[in-house]
């Protein structure tokens, strides 16, 4: 179970993350190196195991159907690179 | 008088009390501490002088008053996983550069609201993807240990290597850290600190850099296990905010220190001998069982036989969610943006420049693993592994109140000398990473040094939210091994 160059270049895509050619040789041998190892997991019959979903039962509480937060658009925007007039600014998406 | 910086949390606590010396001037030692030793270890990545004044001066208040709360006046390091409003907050990584959050995390604002008193933000690998701090993008932690007779610069352990440095050179009383497959266990173990990992659910999560939110959880790193039960108590709450939080009362850790083992049976897993073990861990492991044999505790092998499946597991598990949480570093909303000629090359430029070489390898294996048609094969299988993992401890927990292993394969390694390999690197985490794929209570207490003169621990595993046991057997290692050995200041400008 490899991970070849061309698998490399569409989960960077997937993932949104320009690599060099020089880092897709590397991650191939990475990549497969780890998912190699992983692979021993296969050893382990599996058919009839539930996934694990948490530690102990517990039941989730609900809260209200209410506001508990808002009138905060500083706060939110207080970070971004790039602002303008209470809207996050990105490059130009609909022509 | 003994120099403030000296003290335990505790003693702290007491001398503060009765007056001794003020939370400013324990502050201030504090700060001189840093200040002299931050060039050489690197620890800290943020240090908030004034601000700490300013909450050590709110602290006196607070003391003549008479309304201390628990931890009123002491001073701590804060990793930098939590948010801290208005103090920059990045998870150590470029993408998240200047980030300054405007909330506070829910464990930093307990601690805050029990009179804490923040020093400033601690180094950790970037994301908390690490076991060595070397992955962070404001350069490696040293650890304040070296090797008998050489100065190389050794790893404090990771991803909480700025927590374990820090308080083993005695720059704060205690710092936050996170765990999400060994990251408290790890460095506590190689700077002779004591670190616990609370049961799944024990902290909330809510303001701390998600990596893989099933198995990501917040503790203390400390001096000793008293202090590491004092800061637990404070850090663990319910949290409405984060749904997976438990809504049950926090006991009172430290009332459980001293408690003593007579009439605990304690559980040595036979799966944790792995192959090629260095002799002094496998010598060490049976010093403990005769410690706490000495001390009363019964002694049952127990058989955890998924043992060796937790590490491949974890490493779909963990790139997965990770992949996953870090979709949202995208250049429009915080951090770094670096410029394309349309939105997506803006995104794929903005997250090739921003993420290091680590974080890159974990989100594309993440995203590998849960691409179209491989879900069932991976993620599934990992989280059925887990399953099995848990049933595992489950029925040795029905024979057995707590489960003795080493915390790590050996003591710390040099800076650099395990960066080549990333497979290498992650068998770090071979002993601790079944505690988080089985969400249960781990801690490690140093239990003696290696022979390159450098520290080892034990690790210490309980059923769920039963804490309160790893804090009486931990003091159980920590009575026998006796005061532990501290790091010979290389590092303070003075010394």
């Amino acid at each position: 179970m490899s991970v070849d160059r061309a698998t490399v270049h569409r989960i960077a895509k997937l993932a949104r993350i320009a690599i060099t050619e020089e880092e897709a040789e590397r991650l191939e041998k990475e990549l497969s190196g780890i998912l190699d190892w992983v692979a021993q997991l296969d050893e382990i019959d599996t058919k009839d195991v539930e996934p694990m979903t948490r530690v102990v039962a517990m039941t989730m509480r609900q809260r209200k159907d209410e506001v508990t937060d808002g009138d905060c658009a500083k706060d939110i925007l207080k970070n971004a690179p790039s602002t303008d007039d209470g809207y996050f600014v990105v490059p130009k998406i609909v022509e | 008088m003994a120099k403030l910086t000296d003290l335990t949390l505790a003693e702290a606590r007491e001398g503060l009390k009765t007056k001794r010396f003020s939370a400013t001037e324990l502050a201030q030692a504090h700060l001189d501490a840093i200040e002299a030793a931050n060039a050489a270890l690197n620890a800290f990545n943020l240090v908030t002088p004034e601000h700490a004044l300013d909450m050590a001066k709110a602290s006196d208040a607070r003391l003549k008053k008479g309304e201390a709360g628990a931890l009123e006046g002491i001073p701590l390091g804060i990793k930098d996983l939590f948010a801290t409003r208005g103090f920059r907050t990045t998870a150590c990584s470029h993408i998240l550069d200047g980030f300054t959050p405007t909330y506070e995390s829910t464990v930093t604002g307990n601690l805050w609201r029990e009179g804490a008193v923040m020093l400033g933000k601690l180094n950790n690998d970037e994301f908390a993807m690490g076991s060595s701090n070397e992955t962070s993008y404001y350069g490696p932690v040293v650890s304040p240990w070296r090797r008998k007779g050489s100065d190389a610069k050794l790893i404090p352990g990771g991803s909480s290597g700025g927590s374990s440095a820090a308080v083993a050179a005695r720059l704060c009383m205690g710092a936050t850290a996170t765990d999400t497959g060994g990251s408290i266990r790890q460095p506590a173990a190689v700077t002779g600190t004591v670190g616990i990992k609370p049961t799944y659910g024990r902290c909330s999560r809510w303001g701390i850099v998600a990596f893989a939110s099933s198995l990501d959880q917040a503790g203390p790193i400390a001096r000793d296990v008293r202090d590491a039960a004092i800061l637990l108590k404070a850090m663990a709450s319910h949290d409405p905010k984060d749904t997976t939080s438990v809504d049950a009362p926090v006991p009172d850790y430290e009332a459980a220190v001293g408690k003593g083992v007579k009439g605990l049976t304690i559980g040595i897993p036979k799966e944790y001998r792995v192959d090629g073990m260095a002799p002094e861990i496998e010598a060490l492991w049976q010093q403990g069982v005769e410690w706490l044999k000495a001390q009363g505790a019964k002694i049952k092998e127990v058989s955890l036989k998924h043992t060796k499946y937790a590490l491949p597991s974890y490493y779909i598990v963990a790139p997965a969610e990770a992949s996953s949480n870090l979709a949202r570093y995208d250049g429009v909303r915080y951090g770094l943006r670096m410029p394309g000629s349309d939105v997506t090359s803006m995104y794929e430029n903005t997250r090739s420049a921003g993420f290091g070489a680590e974080v890159k390898r974990r989100i594309l294996i993440g995203t590998y693993v849960l691409s179209h048609g491989y879900y069932d094969a991976y993620y599934l299988k990992a989280q059925k592994l887990r399953t099995l993992i848990k049933r595992d401890f489950d029925e040795a927990f029905k024979e057995v109140d707590a489960i003795l292993t080493p915390t790590t394969p050996s003591p710390a390694f040099a800076i650099g000398e395990k960066t080549g390999d990333p497979l290498e690197m992650y068998l770090n985490d071979i002993f601790t990473v079944t505690v988080n794929m089985a969400g249960l209570p781990g801690m490690s207490v140093p239990a003696g040094l290696s022979s390159e003169g450098t520290p080892l621990g034990l690790q210490l595993i309980g059923k769920p939210f039963d804490e309160e046991t790893l804090f009486r057997v931990g003091r159980a290692i920590e009575e026998a091994a006796g005061p532990s050995a501290r790091p010979r200041d290389w590092w303070s400008r003075a010394a």
